[in-house]
């Protein structure tokens, strides 16, 4: 089975434009530039989370390394009205949908179970049971059709729902019943696989006999494969599928082929599990080499841009690294707060057994 | 004033909680044109639509993982599980995701999810018709658990439940379905004993029985067959299995100095095994005896023919009622 058979792609691994009957590019030059710089700034937010991870200042990361594309082509493709699920790795649209990186952090550092405020960037936090979100997501897009917010045509009322998870989590029950549901009802959310090829050390294979994008047909809904390492097809797939649930025609499944350059996570070893060739392999179809050959050669990214896109980087990068370090962990207490709308007597014994303990270890 | 039953009851109070917000949507396997298996949701789809009362595919994962999606959009949804040997497969999204919403996001979203199930056995039926799973949901920190034991506590808990901003497993006792009492229907929400209190039945000054769902009845039969004997005993029925009405429980049986906790589920695990420690923390130096536990045994629910010699009965309460009275 070949990993790229039957992809979309709009810009091959050497930057070169490639015709295609079904996709086009809606993005003129400012926009292709607008990614590419998404684009190096999520693999440096990346590449320093990974390193503060080392240094000991986060418990755990997991690196997007070479899902950029998919991420950002994607990310980029959705509304303000949007709403987004994601997993544990999904930086980049996290980064699209507007949150802070530092704030990325702090459930990596182990401050919050949040990391953001959902209702605000329309996303809600890193999820972390593989395949869980896919029914949120398609709940969620279920609420927007209930509420009227599907097919009226108006600019900015019509909602979709997008549901990012991997390849592993394709063999998830819960996501095989999110199919079931989106059909059912025809519910306005997009399925966005990330095949990186890996589910921690078990290859692609090891989860589908056939293409993971294959499976929709079986369900009823579009599926579509894409090629993860080209930011401008995954944008107009994505910008289709989301126009196609808007507008009532219900779910579609996105398989953005892709790979993971880098672990698991940061507590991962991929040498113990996969072949070096592979990784060069990848390697010669990075997502940002690819774009930044293609805007060279079209005139819109010269050195000085490039030296500028630059410095923006290493000030991200400064920037994480110090407000990561000034995040302040919770107070104690706070454990008990939210367990339940109201009060709880034993919440309330027990919020006392710790302040007595807290203010005894203060006198000592 | 009205004469109606278990069923009867939750279907005018689903009912009720409909009329009065519209974001109230019920979701379930044939809770639509069949009305339920047990007729709990009759006659609603015909009156709020397909959109309010939703028949959903058969996966109960999917159910409960939708009704979270519905949830953050702002419903207030109403999921019935057909039976409680069928909630096993949406266990992960009740435990992982629906009670940790609020925590999880320090308050900024919750999940104001109603998940009905009829529980327990006693009529008869097949395999994982006959469950008792209340202990998963009453050891899950955000979830409220409770159950009914009359069509009175039926008609205004599922209400109560429903307009929760919290999460509440509401459990049906099905062998109870059919019993019929009084609801006062006219009466407003409001003035109803809020659902996690515990509630006395019968006062007694011999010893505190203890008990919820199904087995409320069991324990007033024995109450009744006491008396006759010219024992007293004080009948409570815990209403919610989490939180747990504690300082009920303890003014009881710090008077009677002897209680009983009564449960078809097995005993191990089980929620008599906490409300005992919980009472011998508390009344320790009002305790004649040490707190008795009638409850179903520690197997797997047996098949039906022999389910009345698993089922805790009045009998096997008066024993353990004498037995806490020789200490």
């Amino acid at each position: 089975m070949d990993q790229l058979d039957s992809v979309v792609q709009l810009l091959d691994s050497e930057g070169a434009v490639v015709d295609d009957v079904r996709y086009q590019s809606t993005l003129d030059d400012s926009a292709l530039l607008g990614l590419f710089r998404d684009m190096v700034l999520v693999r440096q937010l990346d590449e320093q989370a990974t390193a503060l991870q080392r240094q000991g200042e986060l418990g755990l990361w997991a690196p997007l390394l070479g899902q950029e594309a998919a991420q950002i082509g994607s990310g980029r493709a959705l509304e303000a009205q949007d709403f987004v699920f994601s997993t544990y790795r999904e930086h980049g649209v996290a980064w699209c949908r507007g949150v802070d990186p530092v704030d990325m952090l702090r459930f990596w550092r182990g401050t919050k179970h949040q990391a953001w405020d959902a209702n605000v960037h329309r996303m809600y936090g890193y999820q972390v049971i593989i395949g869980a979100h896919a029914l949120h997501a398609t709940g969620y897009a279920m609420g927007a059709r209930y509420s009227g917010r599907v097919g009226t045509g108006e600019p900015g009322r019509d909602q979709a729902v997008v549901a990012y998870f991997g390849d592993g989590a394709m063999s998830e029950g819960d996501v095989n019943e999110a199919f079931v549901f989106a059909t059912s009802y025809q519910a306005p959310v997009v399925f966005f696989c990330q095949n990186n090829q890996w589910a921690i050390s078990e290859p692609t294979n090891r989860q589908s006999r056939i293409h993971l994008a294959q499976r929709a047909e079986g369900f009823g809904l579009p599926g579509v494969r894409v090629d993860g390492n080209d930011v401008i097809a995954c944008h107009a797939v994505t910008l289709a599928a989301l126009h196609r649930a808007r507008s009532g025609q219900g779910p579609t499944l996105i398989e953005a082929v892709t790979y993971r350059m880098g672990a698991h996570t940061t507590s991962d070893d991929p040498t113990k599990y996969r072949d070096s060739a592979d990784v060069e392999l990848w390697r010669g179809r990075d997502p940002l080499d690819r774009l930044r050959i293609h805007l060279r050669a079209k005139g819109i990214l010269d050195d000085d841009l490039q030296s500028e896109l630059t410095h923006e980087a290493v000030s991200l990068a400064d920037r994480m690294r110090e407000r990561c370090r000034e995040l302040p962990d919770p107070q104690p207490l706070s454990m008990f707060d939210h367990v339940y709308a109201g009060s709880d007597s034993r919440l309330d014994d027990q919020r006392r057994e710790v302040e007595t303990i807290l203010s005894a270890g203060r006198v000592s | 004033m009205v004469q109606i039953s278990i069923v009867q009851a939750v279907n005018q109070g689903l009912r009720r909680a409909m009329e009065s917000d519209p974001q109230v949507l019920l979701m379930g396997e044939d809770i639509g044109k069949l009305g339920g298996v047990f007729r709990v949701t009759e006659g609603l789809q015909k009156d709020f639509g397909e959109d309010r009362v939703v028949d959903t595919p058969l996966a109960e994962s999917g159910i409960v993982g939708t009704a979270i999606g519905l949830a953050l959009y702002g419903f207030r949804p109403v999921v019935e599980i057909q039976f409680d040997g069928f909630v096993y497969p949406a266990f992960d999204q009740i435990v992982v995701q629906v009670a940790r919403m609020r925590y999880r996001s320090e308050g900024a979203l919750h999940l104001p999810i109603t998940i009905r199930m009829p529980f327990a056995g006693g009529i008869g039926s097949v395999e994982h018709h006959s469950e008792s799973p209340e202990a998963y949901f009453a050891a899950t920190p955000g979830l409220r658990v409770v159950t009914c034991a009359d069509p009175a506590d039926a008609y205004w808990m599922i209400q109560q439940a429903i307009a929760s901003d919290d999460p509440v497993i509401f459990l049906e006792p099905k062998r109870r379905y059919w019993q019929r009492g009084d609801v006062d229907t006219a009466a407003d929400l409001s003035a109803a004993l809020p659902m996690d209190r515990a509630k006395v039945l019968v006062e007694g000054s011999d010893c505190t029985l203890i008990s919820y769902g199904p087995t409320v009845a069991t324990c007033l039969q024995a109450a009744r067959q006491a008396a006759e004997d010219g024992v007293k005993l004080e009948v409570i029925d815990l209403r919610s299995l989490s939180p747990i009405d504690m300082p009920t429980l303890e003014a009881s049986v710090s008077r009677t100095g002897r209680a009983v906790v009564v449960h078809e589920a097995p005993g191990s695990g089980g929620l008599g095994g906490e409300i005992g420690q919980r009472l011998t923390e508390s009344c320790f130096y009002h305790l004649e005896a040490p707190v008795l536990r009638v409850t179903g045994y520690d197997t797997p629910y047996p098949p039906s023919r022999i389910e009345d010699d698993y089922l805790p009965d009045a009998d096997r309460v008066l024993d353990a009622v004498e037995k806490t009275m020789g200490y």
